[in-house]
């Protein structure tokens, strides 16, 4: 690889990727994204190697084949996309293989079967774009996520990488960096929202020197995986927005701290790394400026907590991650001590389309307040999960039911849990909510990093509130008594509520305990750690009565105060029988089955089986 | 110098005092259980929040721990205010469901009128309040011998893998400064254990009385460049021999003056 000096060389470089590009016509693109490497999609891209080594087919080459980051559809994967018509193949499996490649590629021919089914028409759409998963979506910070190879330096670039970089090396002044960015509007995506061209100007203002870029990679709450998906994906777009950054603020020295729990994300940005390095991007002299910046790989310390910032800090520096009060800002006292700019992959990943485009043009995107788009990570009871982006301001209900595709088994929506452990619980009264920092704030819930979680009316809020503070209880890191000692105490009165055991008197004493926590925690965890509590128990005060009065879950989840009992639907299939590992059920075939209450664990087995409705759940 | 209020009261500190100590200088009681002169402050215990406010911030005002906040021009201090009160009622009273057994808990919960925790008391709970006083002070000393392990509501102070500490002089400095007198040690004479391991007291050479452990003195005079024989004599044969020094040269003074 050759050494780049000035943007101009770039420039030259690049004329060269995109011949190379331009080569390959036809393209197979394999979703190697997480949920698709959980389907196996690793095997499907050997198994497309292994043929296409072997064979020769006219216009195709097998450099033409690539294993891309996370095309957000993993409900559907493994996913495979044939270029240039955008033929979107889902669940494919190994032995389809060798038939895309004879049908497809060689023969031009669209293979029904592998096509995406409408569910509300029945019809096959072929197209990529013609998805209503797709058509819904505004892709900048996934921009090139399924579009290119993982970690290849010459597509990015191909792709129009690294031109914000050229530019700002070649034509912006540091103060012009940060004035685009300021008025992009972006606010961070980490969770805060706090405004990035604010934090890098004070950071840029300060006299001490060095100053230090980090990328918070540390993405700790449990099922979003937006970050991940970019890091591994994408990891170009980051590093590029990481150097813009140092250029903006004086920095020689950047950081990349990744969750432990990603491997494959700290492989690829160190791969990453080294192509950029060894082209001139990063190190001595950018493109022959005066600039100098490099960037280290941090791995976390494998705690939800290391995500916030001063944690974080102390993580890197080596020592345990564990906050500290900051009544002086990181931005001004951060690593070792000195001033940093924190920055989210997403937030960092928007920096070169910023660049590019203007900060104009992205601050037109979104809403006035919360502006440009926001990746999320939908799971739960919904139809398409996967890793979604919408402009701010897109409504819940979009999110929900245009994207989502509504609630699996045509069962009803019951709420939308939004910003990770520590966020709250939104209804269907609040499906019209725009989506913003502000709005979801002013709801009782936040923004967050983005997981979302849909729930159905199988789902018991006082449960939900359990489930989170239990993760809030066991990732607290201890150092503060109002989250160690509060949060323990609030979980176990929500453990009493959901076991009876709970008065009404009990729900006003964890409302007032929970403001003690908010206001007297350390940091960040701590101070947002009710909120699973008081967001349901807001929007969903009668379900904690109830089962407070009437010792009864309305949504038949919590153990101690349901009872499963077999109705006269009950054909005496057995089916129940065989799956219940408590031996509890007992009937002969075709006769009405019985099941003996003190057997009975109430892990709901039967009724998770039953083909007939013949389990009621009281 | 800054000039600041507090509880009313217009006073002065200067640039990059805690409020915490400018408060208790003017007299106002602030309890605190995780802060110690000797090392830096911590905010953990939670006990010296107090409300802040300024004019400019037209009405809203804030809750800071005191021992961390530099004090501000222009501050408004309250350090009793309701919801102070009301969030060292519920600290306490957390506090207790962890160590209904410690008396300095017990105390400080019942000068704010908590006599019994609330809620439900925490099994297995000690009196270790966390306050990691013991493990900074050590840190501080240059041992790092114990440090908290784990984290959240199962996190203890304990020394690495839980076995004798390696690093441990048996210098007491955990034990003498824990608010809750939870770190026990055994001193009989001629050995002292603690953490688990057992040290040599030094005896002084002229009294016989046990002094400082071995490995203490000799770490000491390492790092400190102390000569060894120092610590071979107590305190208070070190004070006897100086009187007497003293005394002597005196009337070596007064002879001469003759
Ligand atoms: C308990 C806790 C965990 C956090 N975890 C993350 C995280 O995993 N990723 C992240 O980007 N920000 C996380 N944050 C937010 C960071 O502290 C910080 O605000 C953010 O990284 C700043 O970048 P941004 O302004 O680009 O959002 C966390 C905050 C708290 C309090
Ligand atoms: S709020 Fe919780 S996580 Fe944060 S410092 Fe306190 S104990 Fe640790
Ligand atoms: S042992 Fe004592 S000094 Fe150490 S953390 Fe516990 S209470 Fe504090
Ligand atoms: S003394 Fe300030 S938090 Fe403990």
């Amino acid at each position: 690889m050759m050494h780049i000096e000035s943007p101009k060389q770039l420039a030259e470089y690049r004329k060269k990727c995109v011949a190379e590009e331009s080569k390959y016509t036809r393209k197979v693109l394999v979703c190697c994204g997480p949920g698709c490497l959980a389907n196996g999609s690793q095997k499907i891209s050997d198994e497309f190697k292994r043929i296409l080594s072997s064979k020769k087919i006219k216009g195709f080459s097998i450099e033409a084949l690539r294993d891309t980051g996370c095309h957000g559809y993993c409900e559907q994967g493994p996913l495979v996309i044939i270029e240039p018509d955008g033929t979107f193949y889902t669940h494919v499996k190994v032995k389809d293989v060798a038939e895309i490649i004879d049908e497809t590629i060689a023969g031009k021919k669209v293979i029904e079967r592998l096509l995406y089914c409408d569910p509300d028409t029945a019809k096959k759409i072929e197209k990529y774009s013609d998805i209503p998963f797709y058509s819904h979506q505004t892709r900048i910070a996934f921009r090139n996520l399924g579009r290119v190879s993982q970690c290849d330096i010459n597509q990015y670039i191909a792709i129009g990488g690294y031109q914000a970089l050229a530019k700002t090396l070649a034509d912006m002044t540091p103060e012009q960096v940060i004035k685009e960015v300021s008025a992009s509007g972006l606010r961070g995506r980490g969770g805060a929202g706090f405004h990035a061209g604010k934090k890098w100007a004070t950071c840029a203002g300060i006299q001490e020197k060095p100053h230090y870029v980090i990328c918070n990679g540390d993405e700790g709450d449990p099922g979003a995986f937006m970050d991940r998906a970019i890091m591994e994906g994408d990891p170009h777009s980051v590093i590029e927005g990481m150097i813009i950054c140092s250029y903006a603020v004086g920095s020689n020295q950047g950081y990349i701290y990744v969750r432990e729990e990603y491997p494959l994300a700290v492989v690829n940005l160190q791969k990453a790394i080294e192509q950029a390095r060894e082209l001139g991007l990063l190190g001595e002299n950018i493109l022959g400026s005066d600039h100098s910046f490099d960037i280290h790989v941090s791995r976390g310390g494998g705690a939800f907590v290391c995500g916030e910032s001063s944690a974080l800090m102390k993580s890197v520096a080596g020592e345990v991650g564990e906050p500290r009060a900051k009544y002086i800002r990181s931005v001004v006292k951060g690593l070792f001590d000195k001033p940093t700019v924190l920055n989210n992959v997403e937030s960092l990943a928007n920096i070169p389309v910023i660049i590019d485009k203007g900060g104009e043009w992205f601050s037109k995107i979104g809403t006035s307040t919360s502006t440009g788009t926001k990746a999320f990570s939908l799971v739960g009871k919904v139809n398409n999960s996967g890793l979604i982006e919408v402009p701010m301001g897109t409504t819940l209900r979009e999110i929900v039911y245009d994207i989502g595709g509504g609630i699996r088994d045509g069962r009803p929506f019951k709420a939308v849990q939004t910003g990770g452990p520590s966020g709250g619980c939104l209804p269907e009264s609040k499906l019209d909510l725009q989506v913003d920092f502000d709005t979801l704030t002013k709801a009782g819930s936040m923004m967050g990093s983005g997981g979302m979680i849909i729930m159905d009316d199988r789902t018991c809020m006082v449960d939900v509130a359990k489930y989170f503070l239990s993760f809030l209880v066991d990732e607290s890191c201890g150092k503060c008594v109002p989250c160690r000692e509060g949060l323990y105490q609030l979980h176990a009165m929500t453990v009493a509520v959901s076991e009876g055991r709970a008065t009404e008197a009990d729900i006003e004493k964890m409302e007032k305990l929970s403001d003690m926590i908010v206001i007297g925690s350390l940091c960040g965890l701590g101070k947002s750690g009710p909120n699973p509590f008081l967001s349901t128990v807001m929007y969903f005060r009668d379900e904690y009565l109830e089962h407070i009065r009437n010792k009864r879950c309305p949504a038949g989840v919590c153990r101690a105060l349901i009872q499963y009992t077999i109705n006269e639907k009950c054909n005496g299939c057995m089916a129940c029988i065989t799956a219940c590992a408590h031996h509890a059920i007992t009937g002969k075939k075709k006769e009405p089955h019985f099941i003996n209450q003190e057997l009975c664990d109430k892990c709901g087995a039967c009724y998770a089986v039953c083909q007939h409705d013949a389990i009621t759940i009281t | 110098m800054v000039e600041l209020t507090i509880n009313g009261r217009v006073v002065h500190a200067n640039e990059g005092e805690m409020l915490l100590a400018v408060c208790r200088r003017e007299g106002f009681r602030i309890p605190a259980l995780c802060h110690h002169e000797a090392i830096e402050p911590f905010g953990a215990c939670r006990l010296c929040m107090v409300e802040i406010t300024k004019k400019e911030w037209k009405g809203w005002s804030n809750y800071v721990t005191s021992c961390l906040y530099p004090v501000e021009k222009n501050l408004i201090v309250l350090t009793d205010s309701t919801k102070v009160i009301e969030l060292r009622k519920t600290v306490l009273d957390l506090q207790l469901a962890r160590c209904p057994n410690s008396p300095e808990i017990r105390q400080l919960a019942a000068e704010y009128g908590v006599n019994q925790t609330s809620y439900e008391p925490v099994v297995d709970g000690d009196n270790c309040i966390l306050c990691g006083i013991c493990t900074r002070i050590c840190e501080k000393m240059g041992f790092s011998a114990i440090s908290t392990v784990g984290r959240g509501h199962d996190k203890v102070v304990a020394p690495p893998l839980k076995e004798a500490p390696p690093d441990c002089v048996g210098c007491l400095a955990c034990s003498l400064n824990c608010p809750t007198h939870v770190i026990p040690y055994i001193d009989n004479g001629s050995t002292r254990i603690i953490w688990g391991r057992t040290f040599e007291l030094i005896k002084c050479s002229k009294c016989g009385k046990p002094t400082i452990t071995r490995d203490f003195a000799e770490s000491l005079s390492k790092t400190k460049s102390i000569p060894a024989e120092y610590f071979e004599v107590c305190d208070e044969c070190h004070r006897r021999e100086i009187s007497l020094t003293m005394g002597s040269i005196a009337n070596w003074e007064r002879e001469a003056a003759k």
